[in-house]
């Protein structure tokens, strides 16, 4: 109770002085792990030369394309697979069979392909959202209650219309629930895609600092990437609480 | 004319072989059977109450009956035309919340007003709502209602399409005991104010009494009608009455049940 009163702020401070302590107790040197005043210094430093803003911007909209891409085809793709049993059993194979495949195992074709820049980090992002929403629809479209299906039977819904005012609405709330996870990884993959290939976003920044032995840009890097990742986690939350999807939650 | 005739009908079920079965003793693929041979015809505005042991095979009746599942073999004819699949003609009101937990009670009861033009849609919604005794509830959602509350929408929903028939599974039986006995009232004015045949299925013999003009007593499984009567008595009744107090014990007993009354 009473740490939840007093809220993230000194937790945060508790973490960073620990942190600190154990690094100058220890006597770690900088280059092997950085302490908090450098990796500030150095947060403050690319704050300041728009390094930082440069970077994130370009990782976000790679993620963003990559993103909404998978989005508007997934969904689709997922709602369908889950209706239609010969399109299961025709695609499920294959969609589980490429699902476990790291992205970053396709990074030797997105380069062949698309070559440098943008388009093959976006196809990264793009593949590691694909598939896991085709699959997290597909089985949300199962779970939805028979009677629902039933009902929209009863009152003469059909075709396109079972899909839009049954179907989508009845899955939605796992669905949002899959776009938190998929769009965490696409967070994840973003990083290792920005390694290679491009001379911007924030695993370039990190990759790039490293060439310079800057530690405390490495980390600060990080810390970006951890605080950019919990926006996305919380913007994503939000749509839990529309109150179309809320029922979802009510009912346990 | 008859409204909803049955005849003949038989559902059996063919077990899957699960791993279990596949190293005992039982013959595989065994049929189970559900209903074997139901027949009965049920005339227009009647409201026929179906009662039976649980597990009997009520449910699957209901769903041939409605249109959700083929039978066997046998067939049903709603006014002389066999029924192949559900139509909003007849509608249903089932056993769990049927009502779209995503709309609130309003959308929801604007479903069935399809083909309605925009005004004339509304305040036959909300003309319904009040009859429901939902009125200032439109906008709640499905989850911020209590459970008879839910049910009122549903069968505001189901009466606003102003079907043929209603069929009924089991729908007060997640109710509470003094819930469900206002429904049961709101049921008797429902039937009056409207013209429809109500089919209801339902395992306590007390609503089928006080509801029923008709009672259709299902065996135990493979389900047959095991007795079927006409009640004639008005609306609202004294079940301690003579009459019914007698039919209630006939049951009782037809059922196995060995309970002073």
């Amino acid at each position: 109770m009473v740490l939840k009163k007093a809220g993230l702020f000194p937790i945060v401070l508790a973490i960073l002085l620990l942190w600190h302590l154990v690094t100058a107790a220890l006597n770690v040197p900088e280059f092997m792990f950085p302490r908090p005043l450098s990796v500030a210094g150095a947060l403050w430093e690319m704050l300041k030369n728009g390094e930082l803003y440069r970077n994130s911007v370009s990782s976000l909209f790679r993620v963003t394309v990559g993103f909404y891409l998978a989005v508007v085809t997934a969904i689709p793709m997922g709602l369908l697979i889950g209706r239609q049993r010969c399109l299961r059993t025709i695609l499920n194979p294959l969609v589980q069979f490429l699902r476990p495949i790291s992205p970053l195992a396709w990074i030797p074709m997105a380069l062949m392909w698309f070559g440098i820049g943008d388009k093959p980090a976006i196809f990264l992002i793009f593949l590691s959202s694909f598939f896991p929403l085709v699959v997290f629809t597909t089985s949300s479209v199962l779970n939805i209650r028979t009677t629902y299906l039933r009902v929209a039977e009863n009152f003469g819904l059909k075709g396109f219309k079972v899909y839009m005012k049954v179907i989508l609405p009845a899955a939605l709330p796992e669905i949002i629930t899959a776009l938190r996870i998929t769009l965490g990884t696409a967070w994840l993959v973003i990083v290792a895609a920005e390694m290679i290939a491009v001379k911007s976003g924030l695993g370039y920044l990190i990759i790039d600092a490293r060439n310079s032995l800057r530690m405390d840009m490495v980390v600060a890097g990080m810390v970006v990437i951890g605080t950019v990742g919990l926006i996305l986690d919380y913007m994503v939350r939000l749509l839990e609480r529309m109150p179309s999807v809320e029922w979802s939650r009510m009912r346990r | 004319m008859n409204k909803i005739e049955v005849r003949g009908l038989k559902k059996s079920y063919i077990e899957r072989r699960t791993k279990k079965r596949f190293f005992s003793q039982c013959r595989p693929q065994e049929d189970c059977k559900v209903l074997d041979g139901l027949t009965f015809s049920i005339p227009s505005g009647t409201f026929a109450c179906f009662i039976g042991p649980s597990g009997c095979g009520k449910s699957t009746m209901f769903r041939i009956v409605s249109g959700f599942e083929r039978p066997s073999e046998g067939s049903v004819l709603i006014d002389g035309q066999e029924v192949t699949g559900p139509s909003n003609r007849h509608v249903c009101v089932f056993q769990e919340d049927g009502l779209f937990p995503w709309l609130t009670a309003r959308q929801n009861i604007a479903m069935g007003t399809e083909g309605l033009k925009g005004q004339q849609a509304r305040e036959e919604v909300e003309e319904y709502l009040e009859l429901v005794g939902l009125s200032g509830f439109g906008d709640h959602y499905p989850h911020e209602l209590s459970g008879g509350m839910r049910r009122r929408a549903e069968v505001a929903r189901a009466l606003i399409t102003n079907p043929d028939i209603l069929f009924m599974d089991e729908p007060f039986g997640a109710l509470d005991f003094v819930t469900r006995l206002q429904m049961r009232e709101e049921m008797v004015n429902v039937h009056q104010m409207f013209d429809m045949t109500i089919l209801f299925i339902t395992h306590d013999i007390d609503e089928a009494l006080q509801l029923g003009d008709r009672i259709i007593m299902l065996s135990d499984r493979p389900a047959k009608v095991a007795w079927d009567m006409e009640i004639h008595e008005p609306h609202p009744r004294d079940l301690s009455a003579g009459d019914l107090r007698q039919i209630r014990k006939e049951i009782y007993h037809k059922m196995g049940l060995h309970v002073a009354l």
